[in-house]
């Protein structure tokens, strides 16, 4: 197998430098405002080539869409005297808040899995959960269950053949971005590939940031936590107030 | 309506938490108990943060709680002296309770001890009231003789003696201190204003009216929950103000149209309501804790020490 792709590489590699990647976002800036309900990433492009197209596989492309990774605890529930309780744990170091691939195809065609262990393309390949093998028994469970979880949730995507490729050239895939969407930088990563092997591959980034109303709530509430207790219970106290006042003046 | 949430990162349905909030508000006006033990369960089940959640849930059981104690002080419903008496072992009680809370999450099992608690405590209270209510409607449907609402009892010889005017009791202060000790110990590692465990603590135990009981009870838990709110604030940063404001909003309508409707009916009979919801809540927490969940696993962000 590794023989057949170090062949590969030794035939396509004079071509691998003269197709690169020209792409677009429809947006390099997610705002979340009050009314935030997800938003939708427009991602295009197409294959810039110096010469004619090379023999060999046909054209593939891959973009990962990945969210601000985060350390995660897994936790596993087991019968303890009859009632169900967390009884093992596991933490992984980083795991992506949001992952979604886009494809032109099916991952284990397209996609050789040196090339996917050396870019971290799948979300597999992509969460680090180092040294877990000593925090529990099956240790690798924890992380399928994680996998699972984030998938329910609609944070993990895998969209194989969602992206449209017309005449090996130009190429476009939307990426819905949920509700539930965590602040940061979201990368987004464009392979081409060939035969199982990327032969370029470009990177992007959105920013994804609170506006408005939930800035000044976030910032408030981390900046001046004093502050905004007792801003809250006044508010709170407030409303009771009014509640009250209001029904009086409706019942005379 | 969809509105995302600043400080829970999701983006939940406008309306449902107005309705939610409405619901709790009413049950919280007409019974007066806070509501958190309904509201914190609630909003985990549509998907907020437990720690936002609960933070978040006492913050709206304060502006319920102080809408429900101006309708109940029309009624000269509030016993302020009992209540600043409540509130005083109330302090004292919390303390404890927070100190034992961080034993418990040191520990790692707070999610388990919690749950516990509130199947223990709502169990047990709703099993209680439950009993001695439908016993009470019996005698009165029979027209046997009513017992008296408060009887003497040990609790009557105690020392420090008080007059409470308005519950119409001369009692020592060191029951209804104790009583209040208790509560803020339930209310800190329950992450409740504690509600629940007044009302049947204040009629059964302490003697008092029915009547006063509420208005009494809502008193105390406004400030039960004003500190738990802002020591969230402080520590964890979990309040979300939004939330909040829209939780408030169906709230304090709710509560107002809770205590009319809670003046109609008969005392007995919010009794056995109050204690069928409460039992309700406590089947639904154990029947998570004894089937087989269908996740055993269960995923939670963030760096934690």
């Amino acid at each position: 197998m590794i023989r057949a792709v170090l062949a590969l590489l030794i035939l396509t590699g004079t071509a691998l430098a003269d197709e690169t990647i020209v792409s677009g976002l429809s947006q390099n800036r997610v705002s979340i405002t009050a009314d935030f309900d997800g938003s939708e990433i427009l991602i295009y492009g197409a294959v810039k080539r110096e010469a004619p197209a090379p023999d060999g596989g046909p054209m593939e492309v891959i973009i990962t869409v990945e969210g601000p990774p985060t350390p995660v605890q897994v936790r596993r529930k087991a019968r303890v005297a009859g009632i169900w309780l967390n009884n093992a744990e596991v933490r992984v170091d980083s795991a992506p808040s949001f992952y979604a691939v886009a494809t032109t195809g099916p991952l284990q065609h397209i996609l050789s899995d040196t090339e996917n262990l050396r870019h971290q393309i799948t979300i597999e390949r992509v969460i680090r959960a180092v040294g877990i093998t000593d925090e529990a028994e099956k240790a690798g469970e924890f992380v399928l269950a994680l996998l699972r979880v984030r998938t329910n949730e609609d944070r993990y995507r895998v969209l194989e053949g969602r992206v449209e490729l017309t005449e090996d050239t130009l190429f476009r895939t939307d990426v819905v971005l949920p509700a539930n969407l965590t602040e940061g930088e979201y990368r987004v990563r464009l392979f081409l590939l060939r035969d199982g092997r990327v032969v370029a591959t470009q990177e992007r980034l959105i920013g994804v940031r609170k506006e408005g109303l939930e800035r000044f709530i976030f910032t408030m509430a981390h900046e001046q936590p004093l502050l905004y207790g007792l801003l809250s219970l006044l508010l709170a106290a407030f409303a009771g107030w009014a509640a009250s006042a209001a029904f009086r003046l409706i019942r005379l | 309506m969809q509105l995302y949430l600043p400080i829970a990162e999701v983006s939940v349905d406008a309306f449902l938490i107005l309705g939610l909030g409405g619901i709790v508000g009413f049950l919280s006006g007409m019974f007066g108990v806070g509501g958190g033990f309904l509201i914190t369960p609630l909003l985990f089940f549509i998907g907020v943060p437990p720690a936002v959640a609960v933070a978040t849930g006492a913050n709206q059981v304060v502006a319920s709680s102080v809408s429900g104690v101006l309708a109940q002080m029309k009624r000269k419903a509030v016993d302020f002296r009992m209540g600043t008496v409540l509130l005083a072992g109330g302090i004292v009680g919390s303390a404890i309770g927070i100190w034992v809370f961080q034993l418990m999450t040191q520990a790692g099992q707070i999610d388990l001890f919690v749950q516990l608690s509130y199947v223990l405590f709502l169990g047990l209270i709703g099993a209680m009231m439950l009993q001695e209510s439908l016993r009470s409607l019996l005698r009165s449907k029979s027209g046997a003789p009513v017992r008296r609402s408060h009887v003497h009892s040990w609790v009557h010889g105690l020392p420090l003696k008080m007059k409470f005017r308005t519950s119409g009791l001369y009692i020592s202060v060191l029951p209804p201190m104790l009583v209040g000790a208790v509560v803020g110990f339930l209310a800190a590692i329950m992450g409740v204003g504690g509600g629940f465990i007044m009302v049947p603590a204040m009629i059964y135990l302490l003697g008092m009216p029915t009547k006063v009981v509420i208005g009494t009870s809502l008193f105390q838990i406004i400030f039960v929950t004003a500190f738990t709110t802002v020591m969230h604030a402080v520590t964890n940063q979990s309040v979300d103000m939004l939330l909040a404001l829209m939780l408030i909003l169906g709230g304090v309508i709710g509560a107002q149209i809770g205590a009319r409707v809670g003046v109609r009916l008969k005392a007995e009979q919010l009794r056995i309501l109050l204690s069928l919801l409460v039992l309700a809540v406590a089947g639904r927490i154990a029947v998570d804790l004894l089937v087989r969940p269908a996740e055993l696993y269960s995923v939670t962000a963030g760096a934690l020490p």
